[in-house]
């Protein structure tokens, strides 16, 4: 997994509350069995027209936000189906971090096994933010995982929280399911001591 | 010496499942039931190969298809290469996995969720994982059963584990006797109308109080099958002889002295006097009506006779705002009531209300009675052995006789992946569970209800009351 420690971006502003997997990858895409080309369709329907050309009125579409990695959401982003198929789309596209007020827990696992930072703000900071790139849409911002801040041109850096372990994967780029691997004696114990097989 | 710290059935569950814990790090929680389906599994098979890797456990493994599968006639070929190309690695993974595979031509197969309970593999305490968000179906058995996406499907066919943090409890207490017409997915509709589509967020939810104890078994699936519009991976009830009743017997049920040690176990599951919840809230469903959705989300619905709410009531300026885009796609205008305004489709049918009383309720609408020549009508049993028990009880001729569609099992147009769909600007009544912009067809629009409401509107063509019907 892609080790997530430092990096600076301009932000796609998207400030829909609750944007369900479905928005962010409707499940007609689905039918895929391995994990790239997604990004192609990526809030496809609120992207494309019917004929499938570009929306111009769309915020991914517009050229101020092109080459983003930060997608700034509403509250709850991510909620609805599990499928892992959203950040697929999302990191396809080329975005490391979603910042919210809150997130659903399936996606917020999901992504993190992605290595896209699931970022939550204060409501504060989220509208102080929100405000921000409303004066000046080109505006960049530093994520800063080891310090767990956001660091904003010309204000104070806005802290967000992380589990630990999910911080540590992410900076070490560590796969959960190597770490899994290191219980294999206490799994079988468990087997063995509760009669599953 | 003290007595024992009283705990709630989720603590029950997730205690006596957790392997290991190292100080800061999430729970190892052994997994006992691993569901698989051919959408959210085929990079999960792909990982493990790439990493030299084999199933661990698979007994504990059961796969089907019913996402992308078709519903219409079964002796047509599939025409849409993708989804051929889905199943026929869902059938080689299973088979090179060693893993038990209900497929296309099996009598055993159905949507994931509802088989599960069907075959008698879900059971009280167990720990149950799919990928597939309605996984919290489960949860009416008193098991800890949540969706997991395809990196953590790779973890537990490679470990039988996956890495948990503990969520917290919230109690969802339900009082009250419900009134003619009012269905168990409108008591999850006017939950989730109440809590919206992220109050349960960090929370598994256990079902309580004297009215979740009279519903059955699969009353019950309905509402745990809810949870996770509101937010929460998991819904939990308490086991008890309904659940044991429902269990007996079934294919894969515990026999003999067997089930007299399970059923033992069982009873010791539900919560104690005095275990304390993180939160609680009571919902009383005495003077409850028949709920709808009108909007985008599950959490956007009211009672069926009500007017659609309007933007300006609203305090909160991005609740608003959420409200007004909803009331945009839908093409609704604020005020007006939803009785009475025509729709396109119904569907009846999915995880939520694809079961046997669920096509009992539609049927007893439907007896005697044409649906409205306007729309199209699709039943679609839930499972294959639904479709048998339904058409044994001749309700298939009921829905057949009165115009509607009789299908074969699947998610259909719940999930509209597999060419049941609306067409741009529809309007549909489904009994499924997402009315998210565009999930039953790009540009269509879901109003969710109960299996009542459903065809009650399929009678007149119209968004109709069940209890007004004439």
């Amino acid at each position: 997994m892609e080790k997530f420690t430092r990096f600076s971006s301009r932000v796609v502003p998207l400030l829909v509350d609750n944007i369900d997997t479905d928005q962010i990858i409707p499940a007609r895409f689905l039918k895929v069995t391995d994990k790239q080309g997604l990004g192609d369709n990526l809030f496809a329907d609120w992207r494309f027209n019917a004929d499938g050309t570009p929306r111009p009125d769309f915020v991914l579409n517009m050229p101020a936000h092109r080459g983003a990695q930060i997608l700034l959401a509403g509250d709850n982003f991510g909620c609805g189906s599990s499928r892992e198929h959203a950040p697929w789309a999302l990191a396809g596209f080329g975005f490391r971090v979603v910042i919210s007020t809150s997130f659903a827990d399936i996606f917020s696992n999901n992504a993190m096994k992605n290595s896209i930072l699931p970022l939550a703000l204060a409501a504060g900071d989220h509208a102080r933010l929100a405000a921000l790139l409303g004066a000046d849409p080109r505006t960049e911002l530093t994520v800063d995982l080891p310090s767990q801040a956001l660091l904003v041109p010309g204000g104070a850096a806005m802290r967000f929280p992380i589990d630990g372990f999910a911080k540590t994967c992410l900076l070490n780029g560590v796969d959960e399911l190597g770490y899994l691997f290191r219980f294999t004696e206490e799994i079988e114990a468990f087997e063995r001591t509760t009669s599953r097989s | 010496m003290n007595a024992p710290k009283p705990k709630t059935l989720f603590e029950k569950v997730w205690e006596s499942h957790v392997v290991h814990q190292e100080p800061e790090a999430p729970a190892v929680l052994y997994i006992d039931l691993h569901l698989v389906h051919e959408v959210t599994s085929p990079q999960a098979f792909a990982g493990l190969r790439s990493r030299g890797l084999t199933v661990r456990r698979p007994g504990r493994t059961v796969a089907t298809v019913d996402h992308s599968i078709p519903t219409g006639d079964p002796s047509l070929p599939l025409t849409d290469p993708l989804a051929s190309k889905q199943i026929a690695q869902m059938e080689e993974n299973a088979r090179r996995g060693g893993i038990r595979f209900f497929g296309m031509s099996s009598a055993g197969r159905g949507i994931v969720h509802v088989i599960g309970p069907e075959l008698g593999l879900t059971h009280p305490g167990m720990t149950v994982v799919c990928g597939d968000s309605h996984t919290s179906t489960h949860g009416a058995f008193g098991a800890l059963a949540f969706g997991i996406g395809t990196s953590e499907v790779e973890h537990v066919l490679a470990t039988q584990c996956l890495l948990q943090r503990r969520p917290g409890v919230f109690e969802i207490r339900i009082e009250g006797k419900r009134g003619p017409g009012v269905t168990a997915k409108d008591i999850v509709l006017a939950l989730l109308a109440r809590i919206g589509v992220g109050g349960g967020t960090g929370h598994v939810f256990e079902y309580t109080g004297p009215a979740v104890g009279a519903l059955s078994m699969e009353e019950r699936m309905t509402i745990c099958n809810m949870s996770i519009e509101g937010g929460a991976r998991a819904g939990m009830m308490a086991p008890d002889d309904t659940t044991f009743e429902y269990i007996a017997g079934r294919e894969f049920s515990p026999r003999g002295e067997e089930w007299d040690r399970a059923v033992a176990g069982w009873r010791a599951l539900p919560t104690d006097d005095g275990a304390v919840f993180d939160r609680s809230l009571t919902l009383d469903i005495s003077d409850l009506s028949p709920m709808i959705t009108f909007g985008t989300n599950p959490g956007m619905g009211l009672a069926v006779g009500g007017p659609v709410p309007r933007p300006e009531d609203v305090k909160d300026p991005s609740q608003r705002s959420a409200l007004r885009k909803a009331l945009e796609y839908m093409n609704l205008t604020p005020g007006e009531p939803l009785l009475g305004r025509p729709v396109n489709v119904v569907f009846i049918g999915s995880c939520t209300n694809g079961r046997l009383s669920d096509l009992r309720l539609a049927a007893s609408v439907l007896r005697g009675r044409k649906v409205d020549p306007a729309v199209r009508v699709l039943v679609v049993p839930g499972s294959q052995a639904v479709k048998r028990q339904a058409e044994a009880e001749g309700l298939d001729r009921v829905f057949t006789s009165a115009g509607a569609e009789w299908r074969e099992a699947g998610c259909s147009m719940c999930i509209a992946m597999n060419g049941d769909q609306l067409s741009p600007g529809q309007y549909a009544v489904s009994t499924s569970n997402r009315n998210f912009e565009g999930r039953q067809g790009k540009g269509g629009r879901t109003f969710l209800a109960s299996p009542l409401t459903a065809a009650a509107s399929a009678v007149t063509g119209k968004i109709t009351d069940v209890r007004t019907l004439s």
